[in-house]
């Protein structure tokens, strides 16, 4: 997870993670679409692909890369973990709020 | 049918995480609710077998808070802070460090209500030391989080 994370955190490794959410490149493609040299995107194509976040295929003289789900996946639901102990903290805060509100309503009309 | 809005967590920065929920009441009660320690106690406490057994909140700058969360089985995880920004009903801003220092130093809290037509717009904002503090706080939160069934939630939302 920690690994996925990191390899996100470099601006262009996102990028390149962005741009293949389209569907598979060749190295060549990327390199067009980023402010990079060819040694430097290939460096980022390393990392993502030592975390597991790309696949990398030879078809015929080009290096095809495409996007693995699985860590993104992990990525969603680690997040949505994080999520649901909030959901349940702020859906009693609700409850909370509709009993003030109400409080409030009962103090409103007999100030009246 | 009191679930008045998802909840949104976003990570606008490599040292933050962000929650954004909507609840149906005008924000000056929101902000009681989260600064009268009787009202907090009932809803921040996490998991069922949770509960917030102190929370103390000296609300002005400079003022100190004090949280700690006992699990059923009596284990407690404490964290204290201090107020920078009281602002009601818009803001408030504190520090916070765990007295497990999970999260690598110190966080800052900003808590920030905006209302419109009744509704109040809750965004929470948590800013970590650094990009590995907030993905081990993300991590812990995950590990807790999972003790939450979803049966819990539904006899919440029946509530």
């Amino acid at each position: 997870m920690i690994e996925t994370l990191q390899a996100l955190a470099e601006p262009n490794r996102f990028q390149i993670v962005e741009l293949l959410r389209d569907g598979p490149r060749a190295v060549g493609d990327i390199v067009d679409h980023l402010a990079l040299r060819q040694p430097q995107v290939s460096k980022h194509l390393r990392l993502l692909s030592d975390a597991g976040l790309v696949d990398v295929r030879v078809d015929a003289q080009r290096r095809i890369y495409a996007l693995r789900a699985a860590p993104l996946k992990e990525l969603e639901v680690w997040i949505e973990r994080y999520r649901r102990i909030w959901e349940g903290n702020f859906q009693r805060l609700d409850g909370v709020l509709q009993e003030l509100k109400a409080k409030e309503k009962k103090r409103g009309r007999t100030r009246r | 049918m009191k679930n008045s809005g998802t909840l949104k967590v976003i990570t606008p920065s490599d040292r933050e995480v962000a929650m954004i929920r909507v609840f149906d009441a005008p924000r000056h009660l929101v902000f009681e609710a989260w600064t009268k320690p009787e009202l907090v106690k009932r809803w921040l406490y996490g998991p069922d077998d949770w509960r917030l057994a102190v929370c103390k909140m000296n609300l002005k700058p400079g003022g100190g808070l004090r949280f700690v969360w006992r699990h059923d089985d009596g284990q407690d995880m404490g964290m204290s802070g201090v107020f920078r920004e009281v602002a009601p009903p818009e803001r408030l801003v504190f520090t916070e460090i765990w007295d497990e220092d999970w999260t690598d130093g110190e966080t800052l809290v900003t808590i920030v209500c905006s209302e419109h037509a009744g509704k109040t717009t809750l965004t929470q904002t948590v800013l970590y030391s650094s990009r590995e503090a907030r993905d081990a706080a993300l991590k812990t939160g995950m590990e807790h989080g999972a003790a939450v069934s979803y049966d819990r939630l539904a006899e919440l939302l029946k509530s």
